[in-house]
């Protein structure tokens, strides 16, 4: 099909990501696994939305199904446009021209994510070479320029250095570079921050998203850590069991999450002021996804389980403008409890 | 990198060194008195003893072992007691024959062993791989002189089309009688090499291409035959040590291949001089034998760091 054809399943023309229906099945012997069920959300210019959930929750495995970046024995289903193309029906060849150019992605082990036998410097110019068409030295050119725009110190010494002569945040720097070195307008990022020392996480940050909003970028963030999530994204999709569970404005959600899940969530984080609150984890394991309940995936852990939770998997309904959650008894009074203080790093925000 | 290079060199002379002092005790080490051929019958005590030391044999072994040293590094290996010539005399022309056979089945090997290691790598799990691992298994366990005597009775006696035997007559020129002489015994000699190299590029192939760097490059949407190159180049250290061992193995291990084609390097040198006990022949030809699989090993060492830049760093 062609590109063109298509008009924003919303009808906003300000979308630029629009995801319908998304699901991810895994061919394993037997069974096949479900990982993801049913996501849907839009993104615009300039927003970044993040995943939040424990791992397996399914965060990586959407991003990464947003590029068909999975394991051959992935089966992926729904829609996803970007920009008008419908992703999931592009041929090899017309995939790899939007990859680098239109979606980017930044992995979280800077180390194992760059070639250990290349320079960073030769990195970054071969994906402007390839896509770009331009020689080796305009490569190396945009790979200096890049280089200082994620703020590498002696940039052009830089250049010609392995990844395992670079610091951790170095590392994560030219990995954010080369990522950004063909201009995309979507960034996806696989928790870029877990890997790294406390204060190298917050430059990280403090580079990204003054990165995005230089650039006007869309950004996805999967992570697990609330703070992190606080500090990048204006809107946040909490992640259970391959489902959205809860989505909304970040700081809405902080505030008053809807969703038990989010609710546990939020009582089991460190934070600023946890001394004198309590920390209350989540009793259980998430489900194994190969036996899943009938019912709500969260329920055999949730501490407000009601009859309806076992019927069926409950809609993702809207609870309040912009914010949806997916449980039988959000509507209920007292299930709106008042969240913790917002947890995150001091950092100055605007 | 010149740090690298001494430290990489001082492994080397070691080594060396310990295989002079092998070869030296080869001497001693054989059963039975290395004059006695060269000592006339019932010869009397006095004789014996102006014959031991016209040989040097009457210095302490510390002695004798550093004045062979310093002349097989002047290039004089002694007299072989069959022929009665120079040692090197022999082992040259030995040599370039047998190098000339191994660059052949060096040359079968890498294009086998690495086609075939890639292919297979690249279709993991399905018949080509599971064909080429098989192949290969059985190629490095059939003994490869049983198969060079099957290649000769089918190939040479039954259908005619190769010659069986030796080296062809010598000619100006290097010519298509020279290549159709070498077949046999190249394919022979390369069955080993070739059964490891493939599945060792095979492993290596399958785990780098496990590596989270070959995402990033899929992420960064670069074309296939790039993501290739990245591999190429990060299985090429592992790979270039293995193919460094098994060419040794094949210069040095080519004495029964040699024997079975008749074929006139240092291997059927080898064999004769054990056959005949032609000791000094037998310590030159294993010296320079196991001084060519050390520079070898010395080389690839020193080539590791250009593959692979965390080489250096230690």
């Amino acid at each position: 099909m062609s590109a063109g054809d298509h008009t924003p399943v919303d009808g906003n023309a300000g979308t630029f990501l629009s995801v319908r229906n998304l699901s991810v099945e895994f061919q394993s012997e037997g069974m096949p696994l479900r990982a993801i069920n049913g996501v849907d959300f839009d993104l615009h210019l300039g927003e970044t939305l993040c995943f939040l959930g424990e791992s397996g929750s399914g965060k990586t495995v959407t991003m990464r199904s947003l590029v068909q970046l999975l394991p051959p024995t992935a089966r992926i289903g729904g829609k996803v446009w970007l920009d008008g193309i419908d992703v999931l029906t592009l041929d090899a060849d017309r995939l790899r021209a939007i990859r680098g150019t239109q979606v980017s992605m930044i992995f979280q082990e800077p180390m194992t994510a760059l070639d250990p036998v290349f320079t960073v410097g030769h990195q970054i110019a071969e994906v402007v070479v390839c896509h770009e068409g331009v020689s080796w030295s305009t490569g190396r050119a945009r790979a200096l320029e890049m280089l200082e725009l994620v703020q590498v110190p002696s940039a052009r010494r830089r250049l010609d250095a392995y990844p395992h002569e670079l610091s951790g945040g170095l590392r994560q720097r030219v990995m954010i570079a080369l990522a950004l070195s063909c201009k995309p307008k979507l960034l996806l990022a696989d928790e870029p921050t877990t890997a790294l020392d406390a204060t190298v996480q917050i430059q990280i940050l403090l580079l990204l998203r003054e990165l995005q909003r230089e650039l006007g970028m869309a950004t996805i963030f999967v992570t697990h850590d609330l703070g992190v999530a606080c500090e990048i994204s204006d809107r946040v999709a909490v992640m259970y069991a391959g489902r959205f569970v809860e989505t909304g404005a970040m700081a809405e959600v902080i505030d008053g999450p809807r969703h038990p899940y989010t609710i546990g969530l939020l009582n089991s984080t460190v934070h600023a002021g946890s001394e004198r609150g309590k920390l209350a984890p989540i009793p259980g394991a998430p489900p194994d996804l190969l036996d899943m309940p009938p019912g709500c995936a969260f329920a055999p852990r949730c501490s407000r389980v009601v009859a309806a939770c076992a019927e069926r998997v409950p809609d993702l309904v809207e609870v309040a403008p912009g914010r949806s959650a997916r449980c039988p008894r959000t509507g209920d009074p007292g299930i709106s409890l008042p969240g913790p203080t917002p947890p995150g790093f001091p950092l100055p925000r605007e | 990198m010149l740090w690298y290079v001494l430290r990489r060199l001082a492994y080397v002379l070691p080594i060396l060194l310990g295989v002079s002092i092998v070869c030296f005790s080869l001497l001693h080490l054989a059963p039975g008195d290395p004059l006695t051929a060269v000592m006339p019958e019932f010869a009397s005590d006095q004789v014996i003893e102006q014959i031991k030391r016209s040989y040097g044999f009457d210095k302490p072994v510390p002695v004798q072992y550093l004045l062979w040293l310093f002349n097989a590094l002047s290039g004089n290996l002694g007299l072989s007691q069959v022929a009665n010539r120079p040692v090197l005399d022999e082992i040259v022309p030995a040599m370039v024959n047998t190098f000339q056979l191994a660059a052949f089945g060096i040359g079968l090997s890498l294009l086998g062993g690495i086609g075939l290691g890639l292919l297979a790598g690249y279709t993991r799990r399905l018949v080509t791989d599971r064909a080429i691992t098989t192949t290969a298994i059985i190629g490095v366990s059939v003994p490869h002189y049983w198969v060079g005597l099957v290649l000769i009775a089918i190939l040479a006696v039954t259908l005619g089309l190769l010659p069986a035997m030796g080296k062809a007559p010598p000619s100006p020129g290097f010519g298509l009688d020279d290549i159709r002489h070498m077949i046999l015994p190249g394919i022979t000699l390369a069955l080993i090499p070739t059964g490891i190299i493939a599945r060792s590029v095979r492993a290596t192939v399958i785990d780098v291409r496990k590596q989270e760097f070959v995402q990033t490059l899929q992420a960064n949407g670069l074309p296939p035959r790039r993501t290739f190159l990245h591999v190429v180049k990060n299985a090429s250290p592992t790979v270039l040590a293995i193919i460094g061992i098994q060419l040794g193995h094949l210069v040095g291990g080519s004495i029964l291949v040699e024997t079975v084609f008749a074929w006139p390097g240092t291997g059927y040198l080898l064999n004769n001089a054990i056959a005949y006990r032609d000791i000094p022949v037998l310590q030159g030809t294993i010296l320079v034998l196991a001084t060519f699989f050390v520079m070898l090993n010395f080389l690839v060492d020193l080539a590791q760091p250009f593959l692979d830049p965390r080489m250096t760093r230690q």
